[in-house]
């Protein structure tokens, strides 16, 4: 599972601006590989409360319903460590925060939609924009979500796992395919 | 490894170790040529390359600044990044999909076929195709091509049976797994490809040919090559004869060093070659070197490129097999009925997760945007590649605002689409719809034109020195010891995706250099 996702609290808050806190899914990918039935981020730049509205506009720019919550926090965190390594970059993200106005974590996606595009050709929402893309769908809990199998070569590849089992069309014939290279 | 003195004058100094530059310091080398090779990247290996996307972008990908402008897609969709190309040893072969088509007899002659074109700069090659077919055959065994000289093609994939289903739908004859780069059995000490999908990230199989492990190694077993890892060519200077006699380059920790030469090869992919010349002015040669035509940088070429997207009501997988593992040619042809002159290939294509929604997609965020990846394990994908027709102010110039790391303007790229562009991008949407179409597709994307993988004819050959940049043999018309080396020296950039053109080109210009080494002429 991601190294950033610790399903134990006990050292969180002890260098920490902020946390962020959920429960898995029962029945999700996460599910299968966490160790226990919460999880934690913590963060150090930013509050919990900036966190939980940078993770619900994670999810209002890239909503999938049944996608776990864990993996929306992937992307605060990375949100987070950005902040922390770069004052400008910092203020940037508290004040778009801050531009989203109040209980933007709590609105109905209606109202976040219609914030965001308020604020679409910030620079503030652009750069969140396209870190969420760059981590939500990089982490293995989204992964296992699209069902994605990802690297292959510690596997074998796909040659004997399954890269032709696709069965609903007509095979193609010989002389525009090729032999499989091995027995 | 031999070290050749900073001061020895008598070695050949190549700029740049993919395709080309790596193919002629083989060729060089074994002939007993003292070579000097400088790469701006790291060493990877087969060992150290990351399969973690976004991990392998930044290991082998150009990230240099660079700032850009014009109409196309690119400078609005990809502001930061105008092309995808590599900063490694083996350069941008180490994350090719290895698809190897030949240039057609006639698109040698695009002048001549298309007639002259209003906003264009085209011009003829001044090779015929009959001298280069002798040099693609060499190339295409040297390569272990598919499907000519008698290797088996590549078995079809989940992906390319979607492609294959819709292109006969639509009458296609000529579709296959395609003249690929790619092993389909164990070839000249390489591995046999296991069906990864991960060609872009670096294959760990080496079934894919690189210059990293095939010609590389070669030239350093001769004894013969000071390969120079981490150094980035700044200048090139001259002599008061005009003749190229050293590089400027910074070296791994950054210090300056300056290297002697009898003779200098450029093949820094087309961006940066070109951003060299210009980069290497003078008092003799105010506006670059070899550009006495104005033509260094001028009718940058990239291929005519986008996705399409098929979503279907069950699995695909596309991301198992070998990427580009699939073609349709039929449209490879000069039919100006369709609207618009020269021809496109349709490529087998799919993208990882990030980089399907990072580059795949048009920009987008909410419902609509998440719903096309919920159908990710159902989608299917191909890709244009058709040739653009060269315009003179399509061109690669020096930044007036971006510096580099060494305090060095960036390249600007400015590209605008021609009408021919766009009639050609629109037709090549509209049959891959079609193709989508025929199968019952639940739902189509077109998706961006990405950053560009083909980046050409920057220092183009011309038979006419006020054309372009060099001779046919790639000898800049005006400098005799200094030759471009690389895509940058494509008259014109036809429907082939540019490596195996490239190759066969430095292997011409090898036996060419050795011979005029041999003679003095140079």
């Amino acid at each position: 599972m991601d190294q950033t996702i610790s399903p134990s609290r006990r050292d969180l808050l002890k260098n920490g601006t902020g946390v962020l806190t959920g429960l898995v899914i029962a029945g999700s990918p996460l599910a299968l590989i966490a160790r226990g039935s919460v999880w934690a981020v913590d963060l150090t730049a930013l509050t919990s409360s900036e966190g939980a509205a940078l993770m619900a506009m994670a999810r209002t720019i890239c909503p999938h319903d049944n996608l776990d919550d864990a993996a929306y926090a992937l992307v605060v965190q990375a949100v987070d460590r950005d902040s922390s390594k770069d004052p400008r970059n910092h203020r940037l993200i508290k004040e778009g925060v801050a531009s989203l106005g109040a209980s933007f974590a709590t609105s109905s996606e209606n109202d976040r939609v219609a914030r965001l595009k308020k604020v679409e050709s910030s620079e503030f929402f652009q750069q969140t924009r396209l870190k969420t893309i760059q981590v939500l769908y990089a982490s293995s809990l989204a992964y296992a979500y699209f069902g994605y199998e990802g690297e292959a070569f510690s596997k074998g590849g796909y040659l004997l796992r399954g890269f032709n089992d696709l069965r609903w069309l007509p095979e193609v014939p010989p002389e525009d395919s090729g032999p499989m290279p091995i027995g | 490894m031999p070290h050749i003195d900073l001061k020895n004058d008598s070695a050949v100094v190549i700029i740049g170790s993919g395709a080309g530059g790596g193919t002629l310091a083989h060729e060089l080398t074994r002939r007993g040529i003292k070579v000097v090779l400088l790469e701006a990247g790291k060493r990877q290996s087969l060992e150290t390359f990351s399969q973690v996307p976004g991990e392998a972008f930044q290991q082998l990908t150009w990230l240099d600044p660079r700032t850009q402008s014009g109409s196309w897609g690119v400078a609005r969709d990809f502001p930061t990044l105008p092309a995808w190309h590599c900063k490694t040893v083996g350069g941008t072969t180490v994350h090719w999909t290895a698809s190897t088509p030949r240039l057609q007899s006639w698109e040698l002659r695009p002048k001549t076929t298309y007639g002259s074109i209003a906003g264009t700069s085209l011009i003829d090659w001044p090779i015929p195709y009959e001298e280069l077919e002798a040099y693609y055959e060499i190339a295409e065994r040297r390569l272990g091509v598919t499907r000519r000289n008698g290797v088996p093609g590549l078995p079809a994939s989940n992906n390319f049976k979607v492609m294959y289903a819709g292109a006969k739908k639509l009458g296609y004859q000529q579709v296959h797994t395609g003249h690929l780069a790619i092993n389909s059995r164990a070839f000249d000490g390489r591995g046999y490809c296991i069906q990864q999908g991960f060609c872009v990230q670096g294959c760990k199989m080496g079934a894919k040919w690189s210059t990293l492990y095939t010609e590389i190694p070669r030239a350093e077993a001769t004894g013969n090559l000071d390969l120079r890892i981490e150094c980035t060519a700044t200048r090139i200077e001259h002599g008061a004869d005009a003749s190229a006699n050293a590089v400027i380059y910074r070296d791994s920790r950054g210090q300056e060093q300056r290297q002697k030469a009898r003779l200098i090869c450029v093949a820094g992919n087309a961006i940066e070659t070109a951003r060299l010349l210009l980069l290497s002015n003078s008092s003799k040669f105010p506006h670059g070197l070899a550009n006495s035509s104005g033509q260094v940088g001028r009718n940058y070429c990239h291929h005519i490129t986008g996705f399409v997207w098929g979503f279907f009501a069950k699995p695909v997988f596309s991301w198992r097999g070998a990427t580009i593992a699939g073609i349709v040619e039929d449209e490879a042809i000069n039919r100006p009925s369709r609207g618009f002159v020269g021809g496109y290939r349709m490529e087998l294509v799919t993208l990882d997760l990030p980089t399907f929604p990072l580059v795949g997609l048009p920009y987008g965020w909410g419902r609509d945007f998440a719903s096309i990846i919920d159908n990710y394990r159902n989608m299917s994908g191909m890709f244009i590649n058709g040739e653009d027709l060269p315009r003179a102010d399509n061109c690669i110039t020096l930044s007036a605002t971006v510096k580099d790391a060494f305090g060095l303007p960036v390249a600007h790229v400015h590209v605008d689409d021609h009408a021919n562009d766009q009639a050609m991008r629109k037709h090549a949407q509209g049959q891959m719809t079609k193709m989508f179409e025929a199968i019952d597709a639940r739902r189509i994307v077109v998706g961006p034109v990405p950053p560009a993988t083909h980046n050409m004819c920057t220092a183009r050959m011309s038979a006419d020195p006020r054309d372009g940049v060099t001779n046919a043999r790639g000898q800049t018309h005006h400098i005799k010891n200094l030759f471009i080396s690389d895509g940058s020296a494509l008259s014109t950039p036809g429907a082939a995706n540019p490596t195996l053109t490239i190759v066969a080109l430095a292997l011409r210009q090898a036996e060419f250099i050795s011979q005029q080494m041999k003679a003095h002429n140079i």
